[in-house]
Order: structure tokens, then C-alpha cells, then sequence
């Protein structure tokens, strides 16, 4: 069925990762401005949320039976055009438009101009409060649906985000699975110089979450933590997924400066031969 | 500086009752805005599955408890987390549900002001922000729990509607008409016992001001409490001579523009009157309207770029001159 794929290989996933981040660049390229690094490191994640995990429809975005996504990091909004356009919620010439006035990519992810995206985000630290409040929703009326959070690591820095940890325990909302993007950086440098996170995992599970620790780039260990949270019952879980910034491009792998800048059309073209190559 | 018997009523009452010298309905009529709200919410939950109501642990003083008693399976209490109320009220929002969330005005709009911009204006949500215990009627608690610049900052926000109820009667009814709007609101109600002054037929309509009198000397444009003490200044004035009008503006966004307007041409004289900052609220917004639209002579009444402080709501009231008298005094010394 077109509206819920649910093709669970591996290979599948990583090409369609592959492709992700092959717009992503070539979308923030055409921008000249936007976050490349945070876009990149989350990519895995949201191939296997997109194209495996969720039931959605892109022909319906609205249909009131698919599990939502909120990308809470809005910074990484290349990332969610890129999977949204791919699905086929819109055209792929429309991601050439990202930022540009008039265009519904706003530089961060705007609900009311582009179907798909369940919250305007770009405020860090408000998606899991919104994702609760849906899987509360969800819950009421009897829907199975399960409501996915895409959080950055350095936006657990924003108090909120403890607010919407206590009140998923405390509801014991099972339906929401939130995943942190723990790429180590933020746009001052590290996170452990800025304002240490660690110990993330402990922190989670003190907060009364079912926490799966995974490396966020291993397709496999994304799949098998999304399919353990759906058997955890009672709680939420959190899945630290850890990951790297830049990530599918080696010269802005690791590298905080590319938080906020986009690649030179040299830097795209160096970055898509790799990507390529990598595909063969 | 307020009558004899004027003092000697202010003693009468319990602290949280305020008693403008024009109480003669008796203390029957008077009731908290809040509480009004607490029966509003109470029969629209009754009437309607879909609202849910949620609150950041002031449900007793809110008045939300009482949905809370009759609907537990669709109250939720986020605890002292404001941010968090806002958040999840939006998130219920998105899920299909007819989202009220209530706590103190100044926390609401200010612990929360980002995510009320962020979240439920630039989505345009349809979450219904209805907060007590605004101005500084307050009371004893003193300015932190005294909001006097919600107003101004719920203004602001793109897409949100502006609604300050001046009794129980209007309150009830404006709970019952933003059901029926599809978008972000904010109401703002108050602790203290206030008297009845909308008429009994009266009949709320978002962004519809309500004329009582027009003035051909003054007219003042008051929300709130204000109204109440607006009419006592104009009948004060009317004795002595002077013909000045009332208008309640309970929708300060979208302003009523076509009352303003026909008042404005009617009279020498505006004067808005809230319990409010004189920055950024009802007077600022019908400022800003006349002295583009119909340059007017113009007087605010409110908090003058203060806080407010501990005290009773009478002796807040007195000190800040939110009173007849100041009214008056105001009105005579613009005219001449």
C-alpha cells in the first residue's frame, strides 16, 4: 500500500537515507543559508521513522489514524522537506525554494504553510509538550496511533523539556517514543563545554521514560528501538540515539561549525560525489 | 478621596468583594468572574465531549476544580509548569479536542509568552487561554501575582482575539461564544466579586463593544471592572451636568473601531479606563487606532508604568485611581 510503507530492509533504508541526505545538501546549497550538520545527524533516524515506522499518508496528511512527527530540533528542517517530499507529500522541485520568500519551506518548519508538518517549530524545547498533548488526544479517542519527537541534544538544555518529561510519566503516555539527536554539539561547541547534558540516559530514566541507547546511525538499532517502544506499556520511551554531526559527509563529520552554515557549490559537489560513491 | 459612605460600604464587604459606591443592586449581584467561568466551563462540558481543560495547579482559585470534579477523564494538571500547560493545550488542540487552559493571567502570558507565540498564535491553533486573577485586585499577594501587562502582551501576538469581561453575565457568555470561534483566544478574568452591569438582555458578540450611554461631553471606553466604575463616574458627572457616555470594548482585539469611531465624532472627549498598564492595553490600542483614524483629545486611566503592591483590592484600587473620582476628576480637568 502507497500510504503506509512498511518495507523493513535494511538496504532499503540506508539508499533512502542516501537520497535524504543528497537533498538535504543540495536544498541548503540553493538556500545559502540554513543548518546542515543537525540535518544530517538525524537523517537515519527519520528514514526509518518515514519510510518503515509510520503510518501516514501523504496523499491525506490530515488522516486521523497515522502516527505524527514532530520535529521538535525545527532547525532541521531541510531534513523533514527532504522526507516529507520523498514520501511524496509534494513535489521535489518545490525543496529548490527552501527560505525563499513566498515559498512554504520557511527556514524553519511552519504548519500552516506546508502540509505534513504537524507544529510550527524553531523555538527549541516546545515539541515534546505539543507531542504529549497529541498522544493524551490520541488516547482519548480510543486511537492506536503513536506520536514520534525529534529532540536535539542541546536543546534539552531548555527547561520545558523537563516540564514534558514529567507529564508523559506522569500520564503514563506509552504512545509517545521520543528520540534524542545526541550528535555532542551545538552552535557554541560542544555540548559538555556549553552546558553538560550527561548523563542523558540516566537523567531519562530518573525521569520515569523507558530509555533505549542506541548508535543513531546503525538502521538496524533504529528499527529494533522504535519496535521496543511500542511493546513498553505505562511509560514513554526516549531513545538516545547517538549520532554525529554532519554525518554521510566526511569533512563535516565532527565539525561544529557546520551547525549553521551551508555547503560552497565546491563543498556540494565534493559532498555528493562521496554520497554517490557510497551508494555504489 | 471617597465619601463617608462610600468607606464605611469598603468596610462592609470582605476583602475580596470590592464595593463601588454604586452597589445599590446589593451584594446578591455580585459575583467573581472566575467563578462565573468555573459554571460556564462546568455546562459546556456537559454539553460538549470534546473540551478538555487543563490547568497548572491553581484549579481551586481558577475554578477549573469544579470540571475537574465532573469531567476527571478530561482535566489535566500540569502541575507548576506553565510552558508545559501551554504545550500539551496545543498538542490537544492538534489531536481534535476543544483545549481550555487556565492559570494566574501573569504567569500565562508571561512564564508562557514565547510558547503561546511559538506554538499556538503562528499555528493558529484553536486553544482557549483563560486566565484569572488579573490586575490588582489581586490584592494581598502583592505585584508578582498581580498581571498588568497581559493585555499588551497578548495583543501583540498575530491571530490572537483580546476578550476582558466586565461581570459574570458577560463572562458566561463570552466562554459560550469563543467555543464557537476557531482560534487562539485569551480571556482575562479577575479575582474579586464584581457587581452585574451588563444589562439582562444583553447579548456578547467578539469584537462588538457595547454602547451604554454616548456622550455628547465625554465618553469612556473602559474593559473590565472598569466598566462598572465608568458608569458610577458618568452618573457622578451627569449630576453635575455633563452628559458623559460608557462604552464596554470587552473585545479589545479586534477593537471595535465603528463604536469607537461614532463616539469619537460624538464628543470633545475620550477616556479609556482599565485595570491595566496605560502601556500597551486598552488605552494604547484605542490610541493608536483615533490618532490615525480620527485625531481625538485623549485621556488613559490605568497603571501608570508601575507595579502594583500588597493591599486590599479597595485600598489597590484607591491608591492607583482606578476610582469614580479620579475618573471624574480626569474628565473635568481634559474639558477645561
Amino acid at each position: 500500500m502507497k500510504s503506509t510503507v512498511t518495507i523493513r530492509d535494511i538496504n532499503f533504508l540506508k539508499e533512502k537515507a542516501r537520497v535524504l541526505r543528497m537533498e538535504i545538501l543540495k536544498m541548503l546549497t540553493e538556500a545559502g543559508s540554513g543548518h546542515t550538520g543537525g540535518s544530517l545527524s538525524a537523517a537515519d533516524i527519520v528514514t526509518v521513522l518515514y519510510f518503515c515506522k509510520m503510518r501516514h499518508k501523504p496523499e491525506e496528511p490530515k488522516w486521523r489514524e497515522r502516527d505524527r512527527f514532530i520535529l521538535s530540533k525545527g532547525h532541521a528542517a531541510p531534513l523533514l522537506y527532504a522526507a516529507l517530499s520523498l514520501s511524496g507529500y509534494f513535489e521535489k522541485p518545490l525543496l529548490k525554494t527552501l527560505r525563499k520568500l513566498g515559498s512554504p519551506l520557511q527556514g524553519h518548519p511552519c504548519s500552516k504553510k506546508l502540509p505534513g508538518v504537524e507544529i510550527s517549530t524553531g523555538s527549541l524545547g516546545q515539541g515534546l509538550s505539543v507531542a504529549n498533548g497529541i498522544a493524551i488526544g490520541l488516547k482519548l479517542d480510543g486511537l492506536n496511533s503513536r506520536v514520534y519527537c525529534l529532540l536535539g541534544d542541546g536543546e534539552i538544555q531548555e527547561g520545558q523539556v523537563w516540564e514534558a518529561a514529567m507529564t508523559a510519566s506522569h500520564y503514563r503516555l506509552d504512545n509517545v517514543c521520543a528520540i534524542i539527536d545526541n550528535n555532542g554539539l551545538q552552535i557554541d561547541g560542544y555540548c559538555s563545554d556549553v552546558m553538560s547534558i550527561e548523563p542523558i540516559v540516566d537523567k531519562w530514566r530518573a525521569f520515569g521514560w523507558h530509555v533505549i541507547d542506541i548508535n543513531g546511525h546503525d538502521m538496524k538499532a533504529i528499527l529494533d528501538a522504535f519496535d521496543e517502544a511500542e511493546t513498553v506499556k505505562g511509560k514513554p520511551t526516549m531513545v538516545v540515539a547517538r549520532t554525529v554531526k554532519g554525518k554521510g559527509v566526511s569533512f563535516f563529520e565532527g565539525k561544529v561549525q557546520y551547525h549553521g552554515i551551508t555547503p560552497t557549490p565546491e563543498e556540494l559537489k565534493k559532498a555528493l560525489k562521496e554520497l554517490e560513491e557510497n551508494g555504489k | 478621596m471617597g465619601s463617608r459612605e462610600q468607606k464605611s460600604e469598603v468596610r462592609s464587604q470582605k476583602s475580596n468583594t470590592l464595593s463601588p459606591p454604586f452597589s445599590k443592586r446589593g451584594k446578591e449581584g455580585f459575583i467573581a468572574t472566575r467563578d462565573a467561568y468555573g459554571e460556564a466551563l462546568l455546562e459546556l462540558g456537559e454539553k460538549r465531549a470534546d473540551v478538555v481543560v487543563l490547568d497548572a495547579d491553581l484549579s481551586g482559585s481558577t475554578k477549573t476544580g469544579k470540571f475537574a470534579k465532573a469531567f476527571p477523564e478530561r482535566f489535566y494538571n500540569l502541575g507548576v509548569s506553565e510552558q508545559d500547560l501551554i504545550g500539551t493545550a496545543s498538542g490537544l488542540s492538534l489531536a481534535g479536542k476543544l483545549p481550555f487552559a487556565s492559570t494566574f493571567a501573569v504567569f500565562e502570558t508571561g512564564r508562557a509568552w514565547e510558547q503561546i507565540r511559538q506554538t499556538v498564535c503562528y499555528s493558529k491553533l484553536n486553544v482557549k487561554l483563560v486566565a484569572t486573577h488579573s490586575g490588582i485586585t489581586v490584592g494581598e499577594d502583592g505585584a508578582s501575582h498581580q498581571a498588568v501587562e497581559d493585555v499588551a502582551l497578548m495583543r501583540v501576538l498575530p491571530n490572537m482575539t483580546v476578550i476582558v469581561p466586565s461581570d459574570g453575565n458577560e463572562t458566561r457568555q463570552v466562554i459560550n461564544a469563543i467555543v464557537d470561534y476557531s482560534g487562539p483566544v485569551y480571556v482575562r478574568l479577575g479575582r474579586a466579586k464584581v457587581p452585574a452591569v451588563m444589562p439582562d438582555d444583553y447579548k456578547f458578540k467578539i469584537g462588538k463593544a457595547y454602547t451604554f450611554h454616548m456622550g455628547r461631553d465625554a465618553n469612556i471606553v473602559a474593559m473590565g471592572i472598569m466598566v462598572s466604575t465608568s458608569l458610577e463616574a458618568a452618573r457622578i458627572l451627569k449630576d453635575e451636568g455633563l452628559d458623559i457616555g460608557v462604552i464596554n470594548m470587552s473585545t479589545v482585539k479586534p477593537l471595535d473601531t465603528k463604536t469607537l469611531l461614532k463616539v469619537s465624532k460624538a464628543c470633545k472627549l475620550i477616556v479609556t479606563a482599565e485595570e491595566h498598564s496605560i502601556i500597551g492595553g486598552l488605552g494604547s490600542a484605542i490610541s493608536e487606532f483615533l490618532s490615525e483614524n480620527y485625531p481625538t483629545k485623549i485621556r488613559r486611566i490605568g497603571l501608570i508604568d508601575d507595579f502594583g503592591c500588597s493591599g486590599s483590592p479597595e485600598e489597590l484600587l484607591k491608591l492607583y485611581g482606578l476610582t469614580p473620582d479620579n475618573i471624574v476628576k480626569t474628565i473635568k480637568e481634559a474639558l477645561t
